[in-house]
């Protein structure tokens, strides 16, 4: 690992998470500058490399894992939670991120969502929302407008209201959620480190623009605003102002005190001893 | 004059306790010396609904169901032509029927079985708190010449902390069913235990499969609860915390086997336990495993299909999906265990096998062994352990090569916490780096070391059962197994030599050790429980077989007896 030699400082740089692959994203996709502030949050807390663990999905944000430098599982579709969750309870004493996008996390990974959201286990979910499948080319996912017609799939417009991310979080209990934008992965960086640090499940929720299949979304760096509050650990108090939201503002939600789930187990017994149990 | 082998069936509708009743007559037997199987009919009421508890007893060990029905005690007879069926009975045959409960069904009746009147629920409502199961057991007690100490013991067991009230109650209600009976003469009493016997477990073959995996070294489990597969769970929950381990509830088989995947990656033995419908939703993640060399154990009771099917009843109808399943080449271990005992063994050998190849394996047990309870010896201690081959020189920065084309296919593994072995595991084809690859170059080495590892890989004499000599050999597999191996030896004593081939590693196949196995042999007969022959088709397909080729094949929920295959067999010789 290179080290980064100063009067005051030794630690690690951003560039020590990036592995050497080139990333399959189009130019100007917004998920270079969440990778950027991802590898620099990593830096930032000085994450042993061998004992973080990075899990994704599928889809174009999931390719992630194999562009940083530390230990990675690039699942199946939607799966990318309970994989992670298997990691941490298995291994709580290895750090445990999982990226992912709108479709991935909210339409095939939907019922794991809310179910990590519940469970709480101590583990990141940085969700990279553009409101598209652009893998697959441009089809409608859980957190496209109704009325979005771009979609050979959906020429009408997928006619169903989209579900708002970070509300969905904190109904289903998340104990930290913060939204972020991609134009500045430092904010991205530090909404990360503060997720990381928080005990419990923490949602990272990230406008990242598909400029290929949602062009229209370059114009977020103008709509985007502060949330403007400090964050709250009341659910109540953040699912209230949450609702007011227009769904671009950025900042901290939720840092609340729900406690993370992780049994814990000790050996007691030897096998032979419960053995004894089936004897006549 | 004694009989080898007494079949009974406690019948009665929720309540009546008749569950209760067979399994404290198994225990009761165990604790005399006797061996013994008790499985169970029940419908799908959560509580109530007809219900029947099938117990054989026999001093030597019990292979599966009796041929026909010796005794059957009914405290009613509701809903009881439901599983008529599943009751044979032939002349010799003794009922056992309450006046009070109505006529014997005409179903049964028509068998020409003896019947014999006791009232049950009057002698039960003579004792204050008297239960009917009581007085039930008091007279199978009887009749079979259950000594008295045995279910003493099993009383004092069950209702010592109930206090003595319950227990006099117990007492009185078995002590009137037995003076009722102790004068009928039927000539069911069984002969006397061979004391000399091997220690004695009491043990379900979901039991033993929870314990299979522990012994196996396996520390995680993700569940989802499925009939027939819950008591595995069940099991593993408190014992796998007692040892170090752990075990979560996902909120359904997709997060179940995600969760082990996620698990194994990070270097602890997982395993988790279903029936059909949650493999069905497995196989994605399963073909993952398959993928990015994670090893994984599931247990399939099987259970009859398709969709919801029957799920209380057993069948072997998984074979195809547990064998082809999964989309792409995707070889991968299947595992049937052949009796109760042997789910054990088998599941404690899958944990093994998964860890040393890196791959996942299923283990296709079913209803028919998962919720029966049996007498067994206890078995060997197998020396199987997880015992992954883990990377001990990781080559410096950006060298380390997850899926390094080996001679053997396996790969040395890193897992998380080595410093040096940080690589993505991927679903995704990849080259031996862990890249992901669509080359063709890369797809091609990845599939060949895939499978070369399990096919190149020394399974040692565990792959099969194999008992006798002969001309004529039964090949078959999982629950199976105890009926035919029970025609064999029928067939044996009576002076024709004869093979059992119960093939445990069903995949990859073993085409050179099955040849050997059948040299000489003249005529097969292929056993399974399934409508569409479907081992016999997997056989077919993979397998040459010697000579004349039968085929006994019937879905459940019905079980194999030992009759029917012998049957065959005289019609085949």
């Amino acid at each position: 690992m290179d080290t980064h030699l100063t009067d005051d400082v030794v630690g690690p740089l951003p560039g020590d998470y990036k592995s050497d692959v080139k990333p399959i994203w189009c130019p100007g996709c917004g998920d270079y500058s969440v990778l950027a502030g991802i590898t620099r949050a990593m830096a930032n807390m000085g994450l042993e490399r061998h004992d973080t663990v990075v899990v994704s999905g599928i889809g174009c944000s999931s390719r992630i894992p194999a562009y940083t430098s530390v230990y990675g599982y690039h699942t199946v579709h939607g799966r990318s939670l309970a994989v992670a969750s298997g990691v941490k309870l298995a291994r709580p004493e290895l750090n445990v991120l999982i990226f992912g996008g709108d479709g991935d996390g909210f339409s095939i990974g939907g019922n794991h969502f809310l179910h990590a959201c519940r469970r709480n286990v101590d583990m990141t979910y940085i969700v990279m929302d553009n409101q598209v499948y652009g893998m697959t080319k441009g089809q409608a996912s859980p957190t496209t407008e109704a009325d979005w017609c771009e979609s050979k799939l959906t020429p009408e417009g997928p006619g169903v209201n989209p579900i708002q991310p970070v509300a969905l979080a904190l109904a289903c209990g998340a104990n930290f959620v913060a939204r972020g934008f991609s134009n500045n992965p430092n904010e991205v960086a530090r909404l990360i480190v503060e997720g990381v640090k928080h005990p419990g499940f923490s949602v990272i929720h990230i406008l990242s623009p598909c400029v290929t299949f949602r062009p229209e979304q370059r114009g977020w760096k103008s709509t985007v605003h502060p949330y403007g509050r400090e964050p709250t650990d009341d659910p109540n108090e953040a699912m209230r102002a949450v609702l007011e939201d227009d769904g671009f503002g950025l900042g901290i939600f939720l840092a609340g005190n729900r406690r993370p789930f992780q049994p814990e187990s000790t050996a007691t017994h030897s096998i032979a001893q419960i053995e004894e149990g089936f004897a006549v | 004059m004694t009989v080898d082998s007494v079949t009974i069936a406690l019948v009665g509708s929720g309540g009546a306790g008749a569950m209760t009743a067979g399994q404290m007559l198994l225990d009761a037997a165990a604790n005399v010396g006797w061996y013994g199987l008790m499985s169970r009919s029940t419908g799908p009421q959560i509580r109530g609904g007809e219900a029947a508890a099938l117990v054989r007893l026999s001093p030597t060990p019990v292979h599966g169901p009796g041929d026909r029905f010796d005794i059957i005690i009914a405290f009613d007879w509701q809903n009881v032509e439901r599983f008529a069926a599943e009751l044979p009975l032939s002349e010799k045959s003794v009922i056992i029927t309450d006046p009070s409960q109505g006529e014997v069904p005409a179903v049964l009746a028509a068998s020409g079985a003896k019947q014999v009147e006791l009232p049950i629920k009057e002698l039960a409502g003579r004792i204050p708190g008297g239960r009917v199961n009581m007085v039930g057991l008091g007279a199978v007690a009887a009749i079979v010449g259950l000594p008295r100490a045995g279910i003493d013991a099993v009383i004092q067991k069950a209702l010592g902390k109930k206090g003595d009230a319950a227990i006099q109650a117990s007492n009185a209600g078995i002590d009137a069913g037995s003076r009722e009976a102790a004068g009928w003469s039927l000539g069911l009493e069984l002969a006397a235990p061979n004391k000399e016997g091997a220690t004695r477990w009491n043990i379900s073959g979901n039991e033993a499969a929870g314990l299979g995996a522990l012994k196996g070294g396996v520390k995680f489990c993700a569940a989802y609860p499925i009939t027939p597969a819950t008591e595995i769970l069940e099991w593993l929950a408190p014992n796998l915390a007692k040892t170090g381990g752990k075990l979560v509830q996902a909120e359904d088989e997709l997060a179940s086997i995600a969760m082990c995947l996620g698990a194994s990656f990070s270097g602890v033995p997982s395993i988790t336990a279903t029936a059909g419908p949650g493999l069905s939703l497995m196989t994605e993640c399963i073909g993952l495993g398959v993928a990015s060399e994670t090893p994984v154990v599931i247990v399939d009771v099987q259970r009859g299909g398709p969709s919801t099917g029957i799920p209380t009843k057993s069948e072997q109808s998984d074979l195809n999906i547990a064998v082809y399943g999964l989309h792409g080449d995707a070889p991968h271990l299947v595992v049937g265990p052949t009796s109760i005992g042997d789910c054990l063994f088998t599941t404690q050998w899958a944990v093994h096998l998964a860890e040393a190849l890196q791959t996942p394996a299923i283990v296709l047990s079913d209803q028919a062994m998962g919720q029966s309870r049996a007498i067994v010896d206890k078995p060997a201690d197998a020396p199987h352990k997880a015992n992954r081959l883990l990377a001990t020189d990781l080559g410096g920065e950006g060298k380390y090569l997850r899926y390094a084309n080996t001679e053997s296919g396996v790969s040395p593994a890193a897992i998380p916490g080595m410093p040096g072995g940080e690589h993505t595991a991927d679903g995704l084809e990849h080259a031996e780096n862990a890249l992901p690859s669509s080359q063709a170059s890369d797809h091609q080495k990845q599939l060949d070391k895939r499978l070369r590892k399990l096919t190149s890989y020394d399974y040692g004499d565990a792959w099969a059962d194999i008992e006798g000599e002969g001309e004529i050999a039964v090949v078959t597999w999982g629950s199976a197994t105890g009926p035919s191996r029970e025609a064999v030896r029928r067939l044996e004593a009576a002076g024709t030599k004869a093979r059992l081939v119960a093939i445990r590693l069903i995949s990859p196949v073993q085409p050179a050790k099955l040849a050997a196995a059948l040299d000489g042999v003249s005529k097969v007969l292929v056993v399974e429980q399934t409508h569409g022959a479907q081992f016999h088709k997997f056989l077919r397909g993979h397998y040459d077989l010697p000579g004349a080729v039968s085929v006994f094949s019937r879905p459940g929920p019905l079980p194999i007896r030992a009759r029917e295959v012998h049957e065959t067999l005289l019609s085949l010789i």
